[in-house]
């Protein structure tokens, strides 16, 4: 059995909390980076959310476990609103399948 | 290009074609996996983008509803009444198996109820707040949808990059060398069947003009 985490700062992701996701609170490029770093070595998340100030900042973090089966780490707009850091996510497995942009 | 260094012989000839017979099955084969994968990762593309956009209003509107309710209640009393989980749930992962690639399929079982409401009093929060937490609420399915699409699309975004290097080296490395060792063979062999046929031929006529030398002891080199 897993669990999912939410990671980012204490005001995106403490309302997940009432709802069973374990809250990872991180501020920062480097505690984002640590924090995502335990959760995945601690084999207990299958899915972890990370928000989009944060996701930015740890880009090349993420993408390390991007091969792995699990966890599932995926890129949530946080209260600031979307950037479209999730969508560029899709949008760079696609150009690495396909070898072009074709979602535009 | 690199050439196989090899003995041109017969043997080694159809060594050759046989793994050339082999490398242009497989190419076929990769080539048809690598297609059928395209095809599926197009597919699980277009619905995780459409999902995407959903969720992310969706997240947008819980969020608006969220600050409303941190708005009218005091950040504390947000704080404290946000620490306890209505119920434990745990998430279940099974996998699938999509064109020889793993992908996790995730089912969230909600753990014995505690009861239908949240673990906060009634009376230091907002309505405001039980309608956020209904909506983010609301969002769990969608939210694991996204998280095993997303997953399930760079699974398969590597594999088809790894079948695209193997189609193309068949392609264009692999194949090309080995026909190029059975050409080099093939006109090896030639060769050595025209040396043969011109040495026997010489042979024979040696062995003629042995022979017309015995019957004719006379004869002189001058008047050949």
């Amino acid at each position: 059995m897993y669990k999912i985490g939410m990671i980012g700062s204490a005001a995106d992701v403490l309302c997940f909390l009432p709802l069973g996701y374990s809250v990872l609170e991180a501020e920062g490029a480097e505690s984002a980076a640590t924090v995502l770093k335990n959760a995945v070595k601690s084999g207990e998340y299958a899915i972890l959310f990370i928000t989009e100030e944060l996701a930015v900042l740890i880009e090349d973090e993420i993408a390390r476990y991007k091969d792995l089966a699990l966890p599932a780490i995926t890129v949530i707009p946080g209260r600031a609103g979307s950037k479209g850091t999730g969508l560029a996510k899709i949008k760079r497995a696609v150009e690495r399948a396909v070898g072009a942009d074709i979602l535009k | 290009m690199a050439e196989i260094r090899v003995n041109p012989t017969r043997m080694e000839l159809k060594k050759l074609q046989t793994r050339y017979q082999t490398a242009r099955r497989g190419h076929k084969l990769l080539k048809d996996k690598r297609d059928e994968l395209m095809r599926r990762f197009l597919d699980v593309v277009r619905r995780d983008k459409e999902l995407r956009l959903r969720v992310e209003q969706a997240l947008q509107r819980a969020y608006s509803s969220f600050a409303l309710a941190s708005a009218v209640s005091h950040p504390h009393m947000l704080e404290e009444a946000l620490m306890l989980p209505r119920r434990a749930g745990e998430l279940s992962v099974g996998y699938r198996n999509r064109m020889s690639v793993t992908v996790p399929d995730f089912s969230w079982q909600e753990g014995a109820a505690v009861g239908d409401s949240y673990n906060y009093g009634l009376a230091f929060t907002s309505g405001e707040l039980d309608g956020a937490l209904l909506e983010l609420g609301a969002l769990r399915d969608d939210l694991l949808s996204l998280a095993q699409m997303e997953k399930e699309a760079e699974l398969l975004a590597e594999e088809i990059e790894r079948t695209r290097r193997r189609v193309n080296a068949l392609e264009h490395i692999m194949m090309p060398r080995y026909l190029a060792a059975i050409r080099t063979i093939k006109i090896k062999l030639e060769e050595n069947e025209r040396g043969n046929i011109t040495r026997l031929m010489k042979v024979k006529d040696m062995m003629l003009e042995a022979q017309y030398r015995e019957k004719h002891p006379f004869f002189s080199d001058d008047e050949q």
